[in-house]
């Protein structure tokens, strides 16, 4: 584990800019990097992005590994792999940093395997033992009903951080770094898999993710129609819609508007869970939210458990009051 | 075309939150005893796939479970469910793997079953949450890995897989043989027929332990692992929640606006 040094972290980027993730795991990494004593690495994969990683020196980051290259323009599990492969064995870590997005929970087992080291996903927690330099890794396991928290055997230690877990950083540039240029060989190129197509299905406005105010509908909402009247309560607060994992399923909203261990990770100033039981695995998704408010018609729902105002009652009955009631007050 | 699906024994992950409990002496989760365990929900979607597979192209589908005390009634599912065969992966060194282990046993239990064409996973287990040993099979066969899939097509000797993103999907195209984790976007599992039921009965599962598969003890356990879970707790959260009474729903909804303005939360 000695010949491994410092804080890594996979910068990713969202229409050309750093993306909120990075900018959180940059913050946390060099935290972790300060209590080593050691320097804080970036690695950045595109196609055209040498502006990022000059970006990412603002973030305080001490030498940035720069693949550019028409091939790294989309991500691909075979692509990525190959090159951190080749970036990690050059800038030995000891500790690497991957958000919990597509990208991250597609790349970080694969190249774990394939550098013969572990990977623990999902992380909500990570801070080092000092003296073994060992990186704690804590995350929700059993559907978010158990924390557990792991050590690695071997480096780099691999660790996926979920979204929303740390503070994003601010930049300040006056910071200076290196930037080392990623010679990319044709056989980086993924061979095996090609992606044909992508489709969006995130709608117009604020992105459920980012939103300060979320409306998220449960089983009880029963239908599209229903869910239509809240969003007519998102739109009136400014704020997006989301749901738990059956309205998904059964095709009243969007899969993209699932919130939850498997779904997107929330911490809004407000969300109102309506209809919401609250199991685990949502709560795992949204336990981050500043305020929770929740209704519902059982007294023992485990929502009330999180939420720090509630209505137990028919949503029905409840939601047509609710939102008049806001429309009056938002126009006095 | 040959199919093979990981699936797996887990306690049941809609059990209340309560009865998640843990023994902090051995940090490990107290098994109730009154909940049966189940096959895991999330593998239970990768069979749901093979099956779908099966009936559009034909094919065999073997179920592969990996562990230890794997219970008959609850194992044989997928076989009820409709897949041909199962192999159970059962030995008291099998226990409690990290993903690193147990990607490398089924790796080796998937070659020694040889005849493969797409191999099926979960997108993760319902008890680590980790989501790591699909693609850890496929680092060991060197095949390419397509994870989290909502949709799996063939065309041509071509795979076609819609893979979710963070804000849709999209679609990958890759040859056989290949890994793929699959996500609850796929569809509901089918039920159990009774003719499943009864071929599951008479059906006799193929039974390797470690010897079988040449792998030495000091391999497994502990010693075989690249990660190690240190501490295991149950999140605590204060339940202090104000509820908002009224004569009425509406009154108590008039209530909570009220409330919420006075909190300057709207």
């Amino acid at each position: 584990m000695t010949e491994y040094k410092g804080v890594m972290v996979l910068v990713e980027s969202t229409e050309g800019k750093l993306a909120n993730i990075t900018r959180e795991l940059l913050g946390c990494a060099r935290k972790l990097a300060n209590q080593l004593g050691e320097e804080l690495s970036a690695a950045v994969l595109g196609n055209q992005v040498a502006a990022l990683a000059q970006e990412v020196i603002a973030y305080g980051v001490d030498k940035v590994s720069l693949a550019d290259n028409p091939i790294l323009e989309h991500y691909s599990n075979e692509s990525y792999t190959n090159i951190m492969e080749v970036i990690l064995n050059q800038v030995m870590p000891k500790v690497l940093l991957i958000g919990q997005t597509a990208i991250g929970r597609d790349l970080a087992p694969s190249l774990a395997f394939r550098l013969g080291t572990s990977a623990i996903t999902d992380c909500i927690e990570l801070s080092i033992n000092v003296e073994s330099g060992q990186l704690l890794q804590t995350k929700p396991v059993y559907g978010g009903n158990l924390m557990a928290t792991f050590v690695s055997e071997c480096c780099p230690q691999i660790a996926t951080v979920r979204p929303k877990a740390y503070s994003p950083m601010e930049p300040n540039n006056s910071k200076q770094g290196k930037i080392i240029n990623i010679d990319i060989k044709p056989e980086t190129a993924p061979a095996r898999t090609k992606v044909v197509s992508k489709v969006s299905q995130s709608k117009e406005g604020v992105r459920l993710e980012d939103a300060a105010v979320v409306i998220g509908g449960g089983r009880g909402i029963g239908s599209a129609e229903g869910f239509k009247q809240l969003e007519e309560l998102a739109s009136l607060l400014g704020g997006a819609i989301g749901a738990t994992r059956p309205p998904c399923d059964n095709g009243w909203i969007q899969d993209a508007a699932q919130i939850g261990l498997t779904g997107k990770i929330i911490a809004p100033d407000f969300y109102m869970a309506i209809a919401i039981s609250g199991s685990s695995q949502h709560i795992s998704g949204c336990s981050g939210a500043k305020n929770i408010i929740a209704i519902n018609k059982d007294t023992e729902a485990n929502i009330f458990n999180v939420a720090r105002f509630g209505i137990i009652g028919d949503w029905k009955k409840v939601i047509p009051t609710f939102t008049e009631k806001i429309r009056q007050l938002l126009t006095e | 075309m040959n199919i093979i699906v990981c699936t797996k024994q887990v306690m049941d992950p809609e059990a209340p939150p309560a009865r998640f409990m843990v023994d902090t002496a051995t940090n490990k989760l107290i098994l109730p005893t009154d909940i049966p365990p189940v096959i895991d929900p999330y593998s239970e979607y990768a069979l749901e796939a093979a099956l779908k597979l099966r009936d559009k192209y034909a094919g065999t589908i073997t179920a592969i479970s990996l562990g230890n005390n794997l219970l008959r009634e609850v194992i044989k599912k997928p076989l009820s469910m409709g897949a041909d065969e199962l192999v159970l992966l059962e030995d008291e060194l099998f226990a409690d793997g990290d993903s690193w282990l147990t990607a490398k046993i089924l790796a080796i239990a998937i070659t020694k079953i040889d005849a493969y064409d797409i191999i099926l996973c979960g997108r993760q287990s319902a008890d680590r949450d980790a989501g790591q040993v699909g693609s850890g099979i496929a680092e060991i066969l060197k095949l390419p890995v397509i994870t989290v899939a909502r949709k799996i097509d063939i065309a041509g000797g071509k795979v076609l897989v819609e893979r979710v993103t963070d804000d849709g999907y999209e679609t990958i195209e890759t040859t056989l043989p290949t890994v793929i984790t699959v996500s609850n976007e796929i569809g509901e599992p089918r039920y159990p027929t009774i003719r499943g039921i009864m071929a599951a009965k008479k059906k006799e599962p193929t039974i390797w332990k470690s010897t079988d598969l040449g792998i030495e003890p000091s391999e497994l356990g502990v010693g075989g692992f690249r990660s190690h879970l240190v501490k295991l707790l149950k999140p605590v959260y204060e339940g202090k929640c104000e509820i908002i009474e009224g004569e009425t729903p509406e009154e108590a909804a008039s209530n909570l606006a009220g409330r919420l303005r006075q909190e300057k939360l709207l």
